[in-house]
């Protein structure tokens, strides 16, 4: 059965302030990734700005993506987001079915 | 002194307050954010309706120096922030540019207050109004971004995709597109539905400055670490720029309703369009700052005290 062989991939899981979203995700395949899933969500960290209110409430954006393209986008997100947006970044390694929809 | 305190009393105003008296006493009371969205889409297409309709009953040489007015007059209110406070306060460029970007445009909801305010005191204003609302969002902000960009090694494509984020941002889009409507449809197709507009529209908008009120007060606490150099900056520059507004107004041959409108106008600094454009295109900005003079400092300066004092500039010059 192919479904039950498994390949190890990274997920890179970023969490932003809503204003970021939409030019984030276009980097994201840029940098390579194939599909994101983007969650709504809420919490607090070090940083207390929201650029307004209204823009809505924090997204939660995971990605599965071969090592290198996890590297790229950290260095993205280190380039461009970490300074002035509330952004953090976490990569662990999953084990997916399917391994080739990620390439 | 009378119409201050009819202004105070006023429903909206009172809703206002209501909210603000929400955050304070910790009350659980929350507004859904699709109701929030549902009443700003309703007010910036009715108000975008009302205002086409009328539009088109003005003759082209009336409209083209009040518009032109406004453009320039929104255009040129980041020109005097930008340095101002710079040397004044000692902002960074980028804050001093957020700032004149904020200034520079406009809030709509200080307009509508504006209106419902010359309603009370039975003084008309120009029904094209909506239409210099419309002009008056975006040139601020463009050239608030251009001062900055002149004076570091940034490229023009960013402030062109800042233009077209602007425009086509939900506030612009609704209201041009609501006087597109309005234009097109004229008095006969308005009044079709004139009764979900223009009826129920200052109930909305009382509903609207219930959550206004709840979500300026959250930001009353950052007054204080500000410092009291934007909170002069807050309360003044509405009045410098409505002095402006005023003026320029008069010389376009606009009434004494429209002249105190274009003030208001002036004075009054953007807390949506704005915002959201600035954090992308100038990240480096603080938004402690921009957002709470607009939000926290202008915007209820000017619903509880501006609007009266403006019209009484106003009646000064005419």
């Amino acid at each position: 059965m192919t479904s039950s062989r498994t390949v190890k991939l990274k997920r890179v899981t970023v969490v932003a302030e809503a204003v970021v979203e939409e030019k984030l995700l276009k980097e994201l395949l840029v940098a390579g990734a194939s599909g994101y899933t983007v969650t709504k969500t809420e919490g607090r960290g070090s940083r207390g700005v929201r650029a307004s209110d209204w823009e809505g409430r924090n997204v939660k954006v995971e990605t599965i993506v071969r090592p290198e393209v996890a590297e790229k986008i950290l260095a993205l997100l280190a380039d461009k987001y970490f300074k002035h947006f509330a952004v953090i970044a976490y990569v662990d390694e999953v084990e997916v079915v399917r391994g080739e929809k990620y390439s | 002194m009378d119409a201050i305190i009819a202004n105070f009393l006023s429903p909206i105003i009172l809703s206002f307050f209501l909210g603000v008296a929400a955050t304070v006493v910790r009350s659980d009371l929350r507004f859904p954010e699709p109701l929030y969205q549902g009443l700003a889409m309703y007010l910036l297409l009715a108000i975008g309706m009302k205002g086409g309709v009328s539009l088109v009953s003005y003759p082209v040489s009336e409209l083209v120096w009040p518009l032109l007015g406004a453009l320039l007059l929104s255009a040129a209110i980041p020109l005097w922030v930008y340095p101002f406070l710079q040397k004044a306060f000692k902002f960074s460029k980028a804050d001093a540019a957020a700032m004149g970007a904020h200034y520079g445009s406009v809030s709509i909801v200080t307009f509508l207050a504006a209106l419902s305010f010359l309603e009370m005191v039975g003084v008309e204003a120009e029904g094209y109004l909506p239409a210099v609302v419309a002009i008056m969002e975006v040139p601020g902000i463009i050239v608030a971004l251009f001062l900055i960009k002149k004076s570091s090694a940034r490229n023009n494509g960013e402030l062109w995709s800042v233009f077209t984020r602007v425009l086509s941002s939900k506030s612009v889009f609704l209201l041009l597109g609501g006087i597109l409507i309005g234009a097109l449809s004229g008095p006969e197709g308005f009044a079709k539905v004139e009764g979900f507009f223009v009826d129920p529209f200052q109930g909305i908008l009382c509903l609207f400055l219930l959550e206004m009120g709840m979500v300026a007060s959250r930001r009353f606490g950052d007054i204080r670490r500000v410092g009291w150099a934007l909170v002069a900056f807050g309360l003044l520059a509405p009045i410098v720029n409505a002095f402006w507004g005023i003026l320029l107004g008069m010389l376009c041959g606009m009434s004494l309703g429209g002249a105190t409108v274009l003030g208001v106008l002036a004075s009054s600094a953007s807390y949506i369009a704005a915002p959201a454009t600035v954090r992308l295109a100038l990240p480096e900005a603080n938004p402690g700052y921009y957002l709470t003079a607009s939000l926290a400092i202008t915007f209820p300066f000017n619903l509880a005290l501006g609007i009266p004092l403006y019209h009484m500039m106003a009646s000064w010059f005419y």
